[in-house]
């Protein structure tokens, strides 16, 4: 397992350094694609001459990182620059290890305590391909393009994506405490891991065997103690920053560009066309919309999976990642990278040929018709939004296919696996 | 949705696609050319109209009248030119600065990567003359340019005569609201790529020049003249530029509109617009014209001296005047009214041209095709191969689910079927790396052993690099552990058949000819490829259907069409020298069909290769 894995690091690290040195690192941190507005190098060089000159980097409209983050790079910037960027891939590789580690243990447990019909017992995966799951977690993440790309590009989604892969990593190791506060820094980045708040709790409850009961107060204590964990540590990092800083500047410039989406470059998401094209007076309500667009789905999700935690986690880490304000591509990858966590469910995907059709096509589409758009001038935007439509459907297919995978296996384990209809002919299940 | 979730009606369709797989995969090629010739059917075309308000509705007088006085100035300016052996700079210099301009000189000098045997020419040094006309009536932030070009021998003096005649006429006049750039550049478009990229502060090409003294506002649209007589019978309209790049179709109803008030004869790819679209001969001549418009467009190179300034974002056209045997003949003035004409529309422009079409194909001047029309040609050559792929997908059932997930086909997770697939995809686009590197960078040395010319060398080095590429499934297969599975071709060959869609429909997409040219010649034998075939036979098909053997076609097709045909042999030395301009093009101006044809097409096409030869 240590052998496979240190020669893939050794290659993704290849990978990178020769990117860095080569011409295309510079091409590549230009691309719409792969870095916004939110986490653009560029930005950050700009905040830190801004920090050193005196001036508050909220200054201008440049620069949108959070506090922390800049006092960060300020401290790292001048001598470990590119270490610092590759050094989130490790932490994400060895905590997605661990967490299939960990589903593997609940594996063994499912399969011991024998409440499932017997024929079922090809659905559950044998220990030995649960063995190779870490690596391949390890290998789509670090070996993934989009990463590459966003790693190549410095953007700093790559930290944000560590953040929420240690996060996860603490939360399946149990530990309450470092969970909430992973927690609470993942939602200080960038305000949407919030609804990853919901899986997590779930998680904790059904670890130490406490029902979700409304009436049971053992329920509410540990709800109200996850609760304060994640809050109380929100409030002393937003306290931090502000002392940090000495004002509240950061607070319109990084959480208010995020909610009311005002750069509108194009990129792999939904807003920027949309709201190019909005009257300005029904602008609020749609922001509104489509902002609650994102954190709607955590509750119906929740409660249709609230036995299944860490698939519900993956299903939020999608969502946001598809319909968030200032989407790239290493949100896409840190969902991908848990696709393979979920290779047991391969057999009930109904359209991963149609699926990876799209996203491969859209994926070489994106720098072409940006070529004919702003350079050759031939194009317009609304062939480039097209693709973004058709990639954005392409990532809503996968995760509802996953999903209706999820569900449909869940089904098969406890009502078995050769279904039969009254009247014994075999029967098919439709999802409707 | 009802289709993607219901499984029997799931089942339903993909047992009808796979059973009736081939059948509809061959009506569908069929379509695909039917729809393509149709194109050329006058009903089914649009016809042109002038979209930008700007230019439609304003009415212009034109009245240049001093044709003498360009004659004379050609005469002159011939003399000079004699003189000088090249560029008159001094005398041209003063020419323009007599007629009032603001006048600068570019100097620039490029190396040839190899000697080019049909302009005759390895170090080019040369010279860049340009005056500027100032706009009396507006913020000069905006320009036109019209530029002639310095050309050996005894070409295109009229249109420098007609030039300068043109700028002392403009001068006079108070109408103008954007700067006026009259442009005369050496040697063709390697002067006009030296202007144009000190106009604009880039280096893309490592050209060296002197930097521009004097400068305009932001380029909206430019006319290349060339005219070598002091009489013509008609004007041509040449469109087509770098990469395949067309200028806005507003640009071209432009032309057309005062060709028809101006009665000028008006042509385009040298062929007159016929009225009788209804008989045979109608027909045909229309899908001649279409057809030269789609092989020069493919080529990728810039068949005027406007094409270099598309990829600035300015529409732009070549007007050449040419001296046929037709009675009726028109005078230098004539033209000079035409671009009067031209230009004082241009001149009322508020923002670029991009009302109109960017994307279109042109049966006449009058009538066009629109990206609508066409694509849907290639689209059914592209939905081919994506069938075939689904077919191979349903074939191989569960255990292939693995190969083709996540993004490039080069990443899959480990296991020993990964080999088999990723070392022909390796090994083939290594060969494409070659095939693109070897043949500027070996020239010495195949010089030294083999007594050919430099042109010569790299030509054909590159036809050795590529026919040596035939030869790697025999390698390819050394190199592999183990005897190739059935399983293994099918998923090899279902990554190729993807990467051949995505390719191909960014390639049609960016240059529609292109894409269709090499859809229509590759999709049949790669959708039918299998190791089972016949193998002398299918050997034989695919060679004969590969990128290089299009290129000979067309080659043959292009002299047929333009009414020279050529021999076997003589169609084999355009051939040759179509390679070289092909890497020239691509070293000098950054034409992209060479490094795609090497680096991605021929790989991919040597993957079909290798499954053939799958053992």
């Amino acid at each position: 397992m240590a052998a496979p894995l240190t020669l893939l690091l050794i290659v993704a690290v290849t990978i990178r350094a020769v990117l860095f040195r080569s011409s295309l690192a510079e091409l590549i941190s230009e691309r719409v694609e792969v870095v916004s507005p939110l986490n653009a190098w560029k930005r950050v060089v700009e905040g830190l001459a801004l920090l050193d000159l005196g001036v508050s980097p909220y200054s201008g409209d440049v620069f949108h990182e959070t506090p922390l983050m800049i006092y960060l790079f300020h401290f790292t910037v001048d001598y470990a620059e590119i270490v610092f960027m590759v050094s989130p891939y490790f932490v994400d590789c060895l905590s997605c290890f661990l967490a299939s580690l960990d589903r593997f243990r609940k594996q063994k447990y499912a399969l011991e305590s024998d409440r499932y019909p017997a024929d079922c017992l090809e659905l559950l995966r044998s220990p030995k391909e649960m063995f190779y799951i870490p690596l391949k977690v390890a290998m789509f993440y670090l070996l993934n393009p989009f990463t590459i790309l966003s790693c190549v590009a410095k953007s700093t989604c790559g930290l944000n994506n560590a953040i929420i892969a240690l996060f996860i990593f603490c939360t399946l190791k149990g530990s309450a405490l470092l969970s909430g506060i992973l927690l609470a820094l993942a939602t200080y980045q960038s305000i949407y891991p919030l609804t990853l708040f919901a899986p997590a709790l779930l998680f904790f409850l059904q670890r130490l065997y406490i029902p979700v009961n409304l009436r049971r107060s053992s329920f509410w204590c540990f709800t109200l103690q996850y609760a304060f964990i994640y809050v109380g540590s929100l409030v002393v990092i937003t306290g931090l920053s502000f002392f940090l800083l000495g004002s509240w500047d950061f607070i319109p410039s990084v959480y208010g560009f995020i909610f009311s989406v005002p750069d509108l470059t194009p990129n792999i998401g939904l807003f920027w066309y949309f709201f190019a094209e909005m009257f300005e007076h029904f602008r609020l309500f749609f922001i509104c919309v489509f902002q609650i667009n994102v954190f709607f789905y955590t509750i119906p999700l929740s409660i249709k999976l609230k036995e299944h935690p860490v698939f519900l986690i993956f299903m939020q880490i999608a969502i946001i990642s598809i319909f968030k304000s200032y989407p790239t591509v290493g949100d896409v990858a840190l969902y991908m990278a848990f696709l393979p966590a979920w290779s047991h469910l391969y057999r009930f995907l109904r359209n991963i040929f149609l699926v990876s059709c799209v996203l491969l096509a859209c994926s070489a589409l994106f720098p072409v018709l940006w070529h004919l758009w702003i350079y050759a001038g031939s194009a317009n935007s609304n062939f480039y939004y097209a693709i973004t439509l058709l990639f954005n459907f392409g990532q809503i297919l996968l995760v509802s296919d996953y999903f209706y995978a999820y569900l449909r296996r869940e089904h098969h384990l406890t009502h078995g696996l050769y279904l039969k209809k009254k009247d014994g002919t075999e029967a098919t299940l439709v999802l409707k | 949705m009802g289709l993607l979730s219901d499984p029997n009606r799931r089942k339903a369709l993909t047992n009808l696609l796979t059973r009736l797989n081939a059948p509809i995969c061959m009506v569908c090629y069929l379509a695909a050319i039917v729809w393509f010739m149709g194109l050329a059917f006058e009903p089914f075309t649009l016809r042109t109209y002038m979209s930008e308000n700007a230019m439609g509705s304003t009415m212009v007088e034109e009245r240049f009248s001093s044709g003498e006085r360009a004659l004379s100035l050609a005469k002159e300016f011939d003399a000079h030119k004699r003189k000088a052996g090249g560029m008159p700079m001094e005398w041209l210099v003063k020419a323009m600065q007599a007629r009032g301009l603001e006048v600068f000189t570019q100097s620039f000098s490029r190396k040839l990567p190899f000697p080019d045997e049909n302009k005759e020419r390895y170090m080019v040094r040369g010279t860049n003359v340009y005056g500027i006309l100032r706009a009396p009536r507006a913020p000069r932030t905006e320009a036109l340019v019209i530029t002639a070009p310095c050309s050996p021998g005894n070409s295109n003096n009229q249109a420098v005569g007609l030039l300068l005649a043109l700028a002392q006429y403009f001068r006079n006049q108070i109408f103008w609201a954007k700067d006026i750039i009259f442009l005369v550049n050496e040697h063709d478009l390697i002067g006009m790529q030296a202007w144009l990229e000190g106009y604009h502060h880039t280096n893309i090409t490592g050209m060296e020049y002197s930097p521009l003294q004097g400068r305009a506002g932001s380029i909206q649209a430019a006319l290349s003249l060339e005219l070598s007589s002091d009489v013509i019978t008609s004007l041509d309209l040449i469109l087509e530029g770098l990469n395949g790049q067309l200028p806005n179709l507003d640009l071209a109803n432009l032309f057309y509109a005062f060709c028809q008030k101006l009665g000028v004869l008006c042509t385009i790819q040298g062929k007159l617009q016929r009225n009788d679209w209804d008989t045979a001969e109608g027909y045909t001549h229309a899908a001649q014209t279409m057809m030269l418009m789609v092989l020069k467009q493919a080529c990728g190179r810039s068949w005027g001296d406007h094409g270099l300034f598309l990829r600035y974002h300015i529409e732009a056209a070549s007007i050449r005047g040419i001296n046929g045997f037709r009675h009726y003949k028109m005078d230098v003035a004539t033209i000079g009214r035409l671009l009067e004409g031209m230009v004082r529309k241009l001149n009322n422009l508020l923002e670029r041209l991009h009302q109109s079409y960017f994307f279109y194909l042109l049966p006449s001047l009058s009538r066009f095709v629109s990206i609508g029309y066409y694509m849907p040609a290639f689209g059914l050559l592209a939905v081919i191969l994506l069938l075939r792929a689904l077919d191979l997908w349903v074939n191989l059932g569960a255990p292939a689910l693995e190969a083709v997930d996540g993004v490039t086909e080069a990443e899959q997770p480990s296991g020993p079927g990964v080999l088999t697939v990723l070392t022909p995809v390796v090994i083939s686009h290594l060969t494409g790396v070659a095939l693109y590197l070897l043949p500027v960078h070996l020239q010495e040395m195949a010089v030294e052993h083999f007594p050919v010319s430099e042109t010569e060398a790299v030509v054909l080095t590159a036809v050795a690099i590529y026919t040596a590429g035939l030869a790697l499934p025999h390698n390819t297969q050394r190199l592999l552990s183990g005897e190739g599975t059935e399983q293994g071709w099918k998923v090899l060959k279902l990554t190729a058949l993807l990467y051949l869609a995505v390719l191909l429909g960014c390639t049609a997409l960016i240059n529609f000819s292109l894409g269709f040219i090499l859809a229509v010649t590759l999709v049949p034998i790669t959708a039918s490829m299998t190791p089972h075939m016949p193998k002398a036979l299918s050997a034989l098909a695919m060679v004969l259907l590969s990128p290089a053997f299009t290129i000979l076609y067309c080659v043959f097709i292009y002299q047929e069409l333009i009414e020279a045909p050529v021999s076997v042999s003589e169609g084999w030395m355009l051939f040759l020298s179509v390679i070289s301009q092909g890497i020239l093009d691509h070293a000098l101006y950054g034409s992209l069909v060479y490094p795609l044809l090497a680096l991605f097409i021929y790989p991919c096409w040597l993957m079909f290769w290798n499954i053939l030869f799958w053992s």
